[in-house]
Parts: C-alpha cells; sequence; structure tokens
C-alpha cells in the first residue's frame, strides 16, 4: 500500500510537472480561442436568442371530453410550460371532483393538528380545557434533564440555559414557535425518510428512481421548495411545516439507504439463521444494527428542519425567523442580533443533544432503588412537581411578564456602531476596489461567455472525467439552462458564486493548512467549524448586513462567510488523513517538514480538499440565493424573488432548477475526478 | 452407516451476470476459461458432501476456494445454482420459505467468524435472540439463555453490550446463541480466526468439551491445519471450488488424492498424525526379542524408541499378534521429510 502509494506519487512528479502546464496550456489556449472566438462566433451562438426560447415545442397534455388525454405539440418556453402543468394540477378536477391542488392542502392539513397540540403544550395552553401552558421553568428543568440524560452535565447546562435565555430575553413565544416547528416537522421527516429507505432497500427499482430524485431535490435551492408550496398549500405557518418536512427528507432517505444497506453481512446471516421472518429482519435486525448511522441522518434532519424553518418566513412562517427577517429588513440590527443568538442556541442545543442521541450507548442498568435505577426519570418527576408548585405560588415561574424580560438591543446597537464604523476605514479597501477591478471584469467575462463555448467545456470535461455516462448528463444540465431563457442570469449567478468560491480558497486554505499542523489546532478550529455549520444559513446575514450593508458585496461575503467551512474542514481533515506510514516513509527518507507538507500530504489530501471545493460551491449556490433579496444583482436569485412575489410558480420552480442544474453539473464533474484521483493514489 | 445428515449431490454455486444460463449453456460443466471469458465465478462447483450424524466435518482450503459457500448452501443463506441438498432426508432446496424458517429455528445453528452478535443487546438477550423470534416468553428464553451462558462459562455477565467483552467472550456469546434452540446441525465459519492463537486452543478445548457434552453433528470451517487435527473425525479439502478430497486426516497424508492435496497437508507435522500401522513394513522373520510397539500408536510417541534400535521394531496389533516391522529409516522420513 505505502509503496503503491509512493510509486505512484513519485511518477506523478515529473507528471505533475506536466500536467501543470499542460493545464495551465489548456487555460491559455482557452482564453485566446475565447477571445477570438467572440467576435467571429454568430450571436446565436453567444446568447440563446429570445426566438428559440421562448418557442420551444413542447408537448401537453389536452383534457377534451373523451376520458383520455391527447398528447399535442406547441409552441411555448420552458416556464410557460411549467406554469401550464402547475395550472392544470391546480384546476383540473380529478374525475370531476377534486383538484390535485384540494388533495395537497387537504393532506398538508393534517400538519395542523401536530403543530396546534404543540403550540398548545408550550405556548398557549388548551384552552378549550382550561389547562395551562408548561410554565417555562419546567421547560427550561426538564431541557437541562434532557441533556444530563444524554450527555452529562456539560450539556444538561448548555439545553437548560438555551431555555432561560429565550424566557429571560423576551424571545419565548418566538423560540417556542420555531422549536414547536421543528419538533413537529423533523419526527415526519425522519419517518417518511425512513420509510422511503426501506422501501428502497426492499425494491431495486424504486431505488433505481430514488436516487437522482434525491440528489436533485437536495441541490434544489430553498426557494425551490418555497414557491411551488405556496401555490399548492397556500402562504403562512403550515405551508412552511410542509416546506421544510419536504426539504429534510432527501438526507435522511439517503442515509436510511446506506445505513441499512452497511449493516454487515454476517449480522444479517445470524438474524436468518436465528429463523427471523422479513418483518423480524428489518425491525429486529437491520434498523437496530444500524442505529448509530440512522442517528447521524437524525441529527442532519433536526438541523436542515432548524435552517428551513427559519427560511419559512418567506413564506410565512411564525417564530424567530420572521422576526429576524423583518429586523434585518428594517435594518434594527442589535434587535437581529438578539433574534439571531436565540436562532444558534436552539441550532448548537439542538445539535449537541441530536448528536449526543446518536453517540449514546447502551449501558447496563444498576441495580437498587427506584432513582438509583431511573435518576433522571426522578428528577425529570420531581422537576414536574416542583416546577409545578413554584409556577402555581409565583406566577413569574410560569410566564415571565413583558416587562421583566431583558434586551440588550440598544447597547447592541451602540457596540455594532462601533465596530462599523471602526472598521469604515479598513474596509472602505474592499468597497472601493473591488467593483472596479475585481467584480466587473469578472462579470464581464461570464456574461460574455458564449454558451456554445461553456457547454463545449463541461461536455468535454465529462467526457475526459467519465466517458458518455457523464458527458450526457452534464450537457443535459447545461442545455436545460440554455433553453430555459435564463442563460444570463445563470451566469451572473455562476460569476458571482465563482468569486465567493475564489475568496473561500484563498482563505479557508491557509487556515485549513495551519489547522493541520498541530493537534491543538486542530481541535480548535474543528470545534470551530462544528459550531458554525450548525448555524443556519440565514444567520450569516447578519453580520455581512452589519458591515457592508446591502448590495453586491454583501452578497458575495455572505457567501463567503457560509461557504468557507467545507474547505477549511476538508483541507485541515485531508492533510491529517494521510496515512501515516506514508509520512514515516517520507521523513526517513530524510523530507523535511515543509517538504513533507508540499511534497506528501499535499498531493495525497488533494482529492479531499477538491471535495471539499466542492461542499463550499454548493453551499455557495444555496447561500447565493438566499442573500438574492440584498444582491440586486440581474441574477437567478432576484428572478426568484421577483417569481416568489408575483405567485408565478412555474418560474420559480423554473429558476430553482437551474440553481440545482448548475450544482448537480460541478458536483458530477469534481466528484469524478477526486474519486478517479484517490483511486490512482491508491486511496479510495 | 447410518442415513447421513446432510446429502449434497452435484452442487454448484456460480455468481455473475445471470448464472444459470451460463451453466446451462455450458452442459453444466464448465470449464476455467469459460469462467474467465463471461466474468463468473464458480464459488462452488459440484460438490459431493455427506455429513454423517455425530460426526465433526472440517471443510478446509485456502482463502476464496468456496468453504463459506458451501456452507451457506447447505444452510440456504445462498441459494444453490444447481444441484442437490438433502436434509434429514428432504429436499432442502424445495423447502419453502415458511419451512425453510421453521428449519432454521429449530435445526439449524450457526457461528460466525466475526461473532455477528447483535450490539444493541446484552449478552443474555443475543442469546435467547432466536428464541424470541420464535414467540418464546421472557421468562422462558431467560432460562434457556442461562443455562447455556452459564454451560459456556459466561456467567454473570449477562448484562453486557457485546462491546463491553473480549474478543473469546463474544465468540462465547455467539456459540450460545447457536445453541440455544438446541439444533442438529451446528454450522461453524471459522469461529476462531479472529482471535488470539493463545485465545484460540481455549476455545478449541471448550469446543470439544461442549461437543463431549452435547454430541452434535457438526460442520466447521477453518484454514489452519492445527486446527483441523484436533477437532476433525474427517476433513474435506476444497480447491478453487471443488471438493477434491474427503477423508480422515491421515487418509489426506498418506494417500493424498491430488498434487494439490499432497502439496496442501506437506506442512503437517506427521509424526503427530501418522500410526504405525500406516509406516510399517511387513513383519520380518526372527523378530520377538527386543522392544515391540502398537500398531495404532502415533509415530510421535514412538519415535524415541525406534530410533535408539538397530534393527527393526516388531508391531504388535491389541491382540498382541506380530502385524509389521518399522525401520528406524521409517520413522526418520515421517519426522524430517515433507512429504512430497
Ligand atoms: N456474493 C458474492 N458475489 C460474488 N462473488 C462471491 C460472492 N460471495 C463469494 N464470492 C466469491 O466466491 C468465491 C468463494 O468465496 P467463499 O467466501 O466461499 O470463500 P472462502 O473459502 O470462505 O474464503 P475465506 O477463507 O476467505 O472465507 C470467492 O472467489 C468469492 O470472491
Ligand atoms: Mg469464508
Amino acid at each position: 500500500m505505502v509503496d503503491s502509494v509512493l510509486s505512484v506519487f513519485q511518477g506523478s512528479r515529473q507528471e505533475s510537472v506536466l500536467f501543470r502546464s499542460r493545464w495551465l496550456l489548456v487555460a491559455m489556449l482557452g482564453i485566446v480561442l475565447l477571445i477570438l472566438l467572440r467576435d467571429t462566433l454568430p450571436d446565436w451562438a453567444t446568447t440563446p436568442p429570445d426566438s428559440w426560447t421562448g418557442n420551444l415545442p413542447l408537448p401537453f397534455l389536452v383534457f377534451g371530453d373523451g376520458f383520455l388525454p391527447t398528447l399535442s405539440i406547441k409552441a411555448s418556453s420552458v416556464a410557460g410550460w411549467f406554469n401550464d402543468i402547475v395550472h392544470f394540477l391546480r384546476n383540473h378536477e380529478i374525475f370531476d371532483l377534486f383538484t390535485f391542488r384540494d388533495v395537497t392542502r387537504g393532506v398538508a392539513g393534517l400538519i395542523v393538528w401536530p403543530l396546534n397540540f404543540s403550540e398548545d403544550l408550550l405556548i398557549s395552553g388548551f384552552s378549550d380545557w382550561g389547562i395551562p401552558p408548561i410554565p417555562w421553568v419546567i421547560t427550561a428543568a426538564l431541557a437541562g434533564i434532557l441533556g444530563w440524560y444524554l450527555g452529562g452535565w456539560g450539556l444538561g447546562l448548555l439545553a437548560g440555559s438555551c431555555i432561560v435565555y429565550f424566557a429571560v430575553f423576551g424571545k419565548w413565544k418566538l423560540a417556542m414557535t420555531t422549536l414547536s416547528l421543528v419538533l413537529v416537522t423533523a419526527p415526519i421527516a425522519i419517518f417518511l425518510g425512513l420509510l422511503l429507505g426501506i422501501f428502497a432497500i426492499n425494491w431495486r427499482l424504486f431505488e433505481k428512481a430514488l436516487w437522482p430524485i434525491l440528489n436533485l431535490m437536495q441541490s434544489l435551492p430553498h426557494f425551490g421548495y418555497l414557491i411551488p408550496i405556496v401555490v399548492f398549500v397556500g402562504l403562512g405557518h403550515k405551508a412552511g411545516a410542509i416546506a421544510t418536512i419536504l426539504f429534510a427528507l432527501p438526507p435522511m432517505a439517503k442515509i436510511t439507504i446506506l445505513g441499512l444497506r452497511s449493516v454487515s453481512e454476517e449480522v444479517l446471516e445470524a438474524g436468518v439463521m436465528a429463523g427471523c421472518t422479513s418483518q423480524q429482519m428489518l425491525w429486529r435486525v437491520r434498523i437496530p444494527a444500524a442505529r448509530p448511522t440512522l442517528m447521524v441522518g437524525v441529527n442532519q434532519v433536526i438541523m436542515q428542519c432548524l435552517a428551513m424553518v427559519v427560511i419559512s418566513a418567506f413564506i410565512g412562517a411564525r417564530g424567530l425567523g420572521i422576526d429576524l427577517l423583518f429586523r434585518l429588513q428594517t435594518l434594527q440590527l442589535g434587535r437581529a442580533l438578539e433574534s439571531g443568538i436565540a436562532i444558534v442556541l436552539m441550532a448548537v442545543a439542538l445539535d449537541r443533544l441530536s448528536q449526543a442521541l446518536s453517540e449514546k450507548e447502551p449501558v447496563r442498568k444498576p441495580e437498587g432503588r427506584f432513582w438509583t435505577v431511573h435518576p433522571h426519570m426522578t428528577a425529570a418527576g420531581l422537576a414536574v412537581v416542583v416546577g409545578g408548585v413554584l409556577a402555581y405560588l409565583v406566577p413569574e415561574a410560569a410566564a415571565l411578564p413583558r416587562e421583566m424580560t431583558v434586551t440588550f438591543a440598544p447597547q447592541w446597537d451602540v457596540l455594532i456602531k462601533a465596530i462599523v464604523s471602526a472598521l469604515f476605514e479598513p474596509l472602505s479597501f474592499i468597497r472601493d476596489y473591488m467593483p472596479p477591478y475585481v467584480l466587473i471584469p469578472i462579470r464581464g467575462f461570464f456574461e460574455q461567455l458564449p454558451w456554445t463555448v461553456f457547454l463545449g467545456a463541461v461536455t468535454l470535461a465529462g467526457w475526459l472525467l467519465g466517458g458518455w455516462r457523464l458527458a450526457a448528463p452534464s450537457a443535459a444540465y447545461i442545455g436545460f439552462i440554455v433553453l430555459s431563457g435564463w442563460w444570463t442570469a445563470a451566469m451572473v449567478t455562476t460569476y458571482l458564486v465563482f468569486v465567493a468560491v475564489v475568496i473561500c480558497v484563498i482563505f479557508g486554505f491557509p487556515i485549513g493548512v495551519w489547522a493541520s499542523r498541530r493537534d491543538g489546532r486542530t481541535r480548535a478550529v474543528a470545534f470551530l467549524c462544528d459550531t458554525l455549520q450548525t448555524f443556519p444559513s440565514f444567520i450569516y446575514l447578519i453580520p455581512v448586513i452589519m458591515l457592508f450593508q446591502v448590495g453586491t458585496i454583501s452578497q458575495i461575503m455572505a457567501i463567503v462567510v457560509y461557504a468557507s467551512i467545507p474547505v477549511v474542514r476538508y483541507t485541515y481533515v485531508g492533510l491529517r488523513a494521510v496515512p501515516h506510514d506514508i509520512v514515516e516513509a517520507a521523513i526517513s527518507s530524510g523530507c523535511t517538514p515543509s517538504q513533507i507538507l508540499w511534497k506528501v500530504r499535499m498531493p495525497l489530501a488533494f482529492p479531499e480538499i477538491m471535495l471539499g471545493l466542492n461542499q463550499t460551491i454548493m453551499f455557495g449556490l444555496f447561500m447565493v440565493m438566499i442573500a438574492g433579496f440584498i444582491g440586486g444583482n440581474y441574477d437567478l436569485a432576484r428572478e426568484i424573488f421577483k417569481a416568489k412575489a408575483q405567485n408565478d410558480a412555474g418560474l420559480g420552480l423554473l429558476l430553482a432548477l437551474c440553481v440545482a442544474f448548475l450544482g448537480l453539473t460541478a458536483d458530477r464533474l469534481i466528484l469524478a475526478w477526486a474519486n478517479r484521483r484517490k483511486a490512482q493514489l491508491g486511496l479510495a | 452407516m447410518a442415513e447421513p445428515v446432510i446429502l449434497c449431490r452435484g452442487l454448484w454455486k456460480v455468481f455473475g451476470p445471470e448464472p444459470a444460463e451460463f451453466l446451462a449453456r455450458h452442459g453444466s460443466n464448465p470449464s476455467s476459461e469459460d469462467f474467465q471469458e463471461t466474468g463468473h465465478i464458480g464459488a462452488v462447483q459440484d460438490a459431493n458432501l455427506d455429513v454423517q450424524p455425530g460426526e465433526i466435518l472440517v471443510i478446509m482450503g485456502l482463502s476464496g476456494s468456496g468453504k463459506s459457500t458451501v456452507v451457506r448452501c447447505l444452510s440456504r443463506l445462498v441459494e444453490p445454482t444447481a444441484g442437490q441438498v438433502l436434509f434429514q432426508g428432504t429436499d432442502l432446496l424445495k423447502a419453502t420459505d415458511k419451512e425453510l424458517i421453521e428449519i432454521r429455528r429449530h435445526k439449524m445453528g450457526m457461528v460466525f467468524q466475526n461473532f455477528a452478535l447483535l450490539p444493541h443487546r446484552t449478552v443474555i438477550d443475543n442469546v435467547a435472540f432466536p428464541l424470541e423470534v420464535q414467540g418464546v416468553d421472557r421468562a422462558k428464553r431467560h432460562d434457556r439463555a442461562s443455562e447455556i451462558i452459564e454451560l459456556v462459562g459466561l456467567k454473570g455477565r449477562e448484562g453486557y453490550y457485546p462491546r463491553e467483552l473480549s474478543g473469546g467472550q463474544q465468540q462465547r456469546v455467539g456459540i450460545s446463541r447457536s445453541l440455544a434452540v438446541e439444533p442438529d446441525v451446528w454450522f461453524l465459519d471459522e469461529p476462531f480466526s479472529a482471535l488470539d492463537p493463545l485465545i484460540r486452543r481455549e476455545m478449541q478445548d471448550e469446543f470439544l468439551r461442549l461437543q463431549n457434552l452435547l454430541h452434535k453433528t457438526i460442520i466447521f470451517i477453518t484454514h489452519d491445519f492445527d486446527e483441523a487435527i484436533r477437532l476433525a473425525d474427517r476433513i474435506a479439502i476444497m480447491y478453487e471450488g471443488r471438493i477434491v478430497q474427503l477423508g480422515t486426516a491421515e487418509e489426506l497424508v498418506t494417500k493424498p488424492a491430488t498434487d494439490y492435496v499432497r502439496a496442501f497437508t506437506r506442512g503437517i507435522p506427521k509424526a503427530k498424525l501418522l500410526t504405525v500401522a500406516s509406516v510399517m513394513g511387513p513383519p520380518e522373520e526372527g523378530q520377538g526379542d527386543g522392544p515391540t510397539v502398537k500398531d495404532d500408536q502415533l509415530i510421535g510417541d514412538v519415535a524415541g524408541l525406534v530410533i535408539g534400535q538397530d534393527k527393526p521394531v516388531a508391531v504388535m496389533d491389541t491382540s498382541g499378534t506380530l502385524v509389521g516391522s518399522l525401520t528406524r529409516g521409517q520413522v526418520v522420513d515421517v519426522l524430517f521429510t515433507d512429504g512430497s
């Protein structure tokens, strides 16, 4: 293993010089060719003309008098076509009884029950029955005990103090509304994901169909869910819940499939030999044995749910998200910060709790009295009784009255002002020089890049990396964007993400390298990355708006702060994961530390680092859409906000698909490259 | 001979894109080139085997020779491509899913190389698992499980989780689980390969002790010759999917059926395996004075005596009649040649 890796890598030393110069040559040639081509190419080959994209021959099903529809071809744009489908689903009455939208609304209506229940429980009480809501002291105590049970005292303290923060800082109602949404949507998403996963491992065909759909869903930006949901469910809280469930479902389904598949063959055989029926195999062997993996999925679902619940504010979901959105829009930065902190606290607490849950191994039960066997249960019982009595005697322990809550918003405002004015001078450099010398030229490049060249380059790259199996879908993705009629907007989005990703690499890569050099640094940076990664993406807008107000730079900076994390993480992980014996071999051949880094670790870690870049691009595409409302560029994000404002579901879906296809193209190409390189290095 | 507990005839297991068609196309006897060309793997090829009640049959062979696959065909964990398997006289390959579950619930037990314990269950719940899936009530299955746990020397660890046990202890749990339903046939697929040599030896002793108590019919896979010799009544040697020889250890060494078996058995310490009877020459005239040896003694046990003699030593059978003679040269051959 060591030998093979070392030899590949010695071989690649001469080769890599070659490689580098070859790639450089290709890039230079490409640019020269491009400049020549741009003037010689006919207009239609530069920007897809409207006369095409508006008149595509697209198939329609026409429902006439008969029972069966007839197929006809009509000239239309893709957006128009999408809208016709939406219109059909909205208005066509199945069996003359109800429309598809009636079905979706009916199903969505079911979510109201558990939502109301948990909100009654936590916030408003069951007025019909005269039952008050749970006093906040009990909620805090129970959260603390849950944390204690799952992860010890520290976690208990964290979970408990979060709840206390919500109460004391006057965010009780908002926070509990958001928490309710998560508590209702996450279990549903987990259940549905589990179900899909179980179906998939039982029916190969279903899995084959499901997997690409899940991939697409995972690269669809948040608005790709929100806009259609508005049409089929409506605006408001429950629509937010439905969007959240759909958004959080794909990772759970994927992890379920992987987890259930990864159960060792022997364990399964042991189950069969014990005489399990197929039901027993599933519930008593497969699922319990896959529990650690499934729990990773549970953690992901919870975090995805929280992120989406916050963003669902855009379609009217109540809670901390809409508070934050409102305060950002009205530039009440101190208040926004306090809401942001509440969201962050909730994110960190939920993440740590669910992670502790997934790491919790079953333990032997001690023997003795009830409270020694079940100390947590006893504590919970005590908390309810003591808290109940307390709340009965002291009304403040049941619900903190408004005048007793605190806010540091004015102080925050002062502090923010101070920071902003202190940073104004240093940052003016960015504000003054970035647009003319960096942004405008790069933007020009992307805007004028002929679609034929882009499509050709992507197809060629796909073909070189994975043959037609890779080239064909990549070409189809880009082809879709060309025909969609939003080529220029897509290129502006590409330019924004490109600039942001370059900045991410410029900052993130050195940090990752620095962090990889010592255990202590790695631990610190890992902790930071883990924590930052749990924050819902929306939170990252707060500091950006504080420092850069609104505009292109803000939009780019929002992507940078959010999307740098994967570059940092994959860099130090990749560098540290280099097999130890290879490093020892290098040391014994007399390499200096910097030679080890650059000649041994770096080439071996490079595929992993590229996977980080891949993630950064995906994160960037998500953030570029969220930050769209502060950007003001002619990009896909602005168009999607417009589509949302006009309730144009077809257009919204189309634009979201464009983003997804940009992401999928980058994803598939980079993944193919990284896997091939890993295989060459014998690291796969 | 009694009726075999398991009998398999012409058993094939082919992996690949279309195993059944492949086998049919080549008249049920494809050559190794045929396999290569079409990308099929002949994991088991035309295997014939009979397992007698109460015997320990050991299957040996190199990694990838098809040992595990044969055993999995016998328990129908994998579906054979062709052939016949009779389990206690009934055709196992015709059994319905329901019948199979019944057979596995009551007649078969299996022990796995990497223990295959369920990580979320305590020792006692792991052992009781086969009873639980049958619907035996909790008190009853725990009684039975405790009994076996005590038998394998794990008493006091009932409430432990697998991760809290050493490898040897985990395999004791695996063994207990496979015995919980009192199976007639006991399959063990390299049960001790994942253990340290010292623990392995201890577990072999334990295994023999259990077998003396329980008298199961056993199919035991190993690739360790010492282990095979210690445990086996008969040994089947597999090579590239075929069972090339089936016989006692002594037969394998003295009458290897193929060059492969000869090469395979070369490293065996024969002195511990061969009896005087299998090595001795015809009786010589005029023997009677001097020391004698019994014909069923192992060469290793008589070597010191024979080598100290100038003349051949007389060999007697149990009734005391002269049956042969053993020379110093014959003993030295056994001790120092590699059998080739
Ligand atoms: N599910 C499968 N699909 C394809 N090939 C398989 C499968 N299972 C086993 N094989 C192949 O069948 C052959 C025999 O495998 P088997 O596991 O029976 O060998 P073994 O003798 O038990 O080896 P080991 O000592 O490594 O356990 C091997 O070449 C193996 O690669
Ligand atoms: Mg095997």
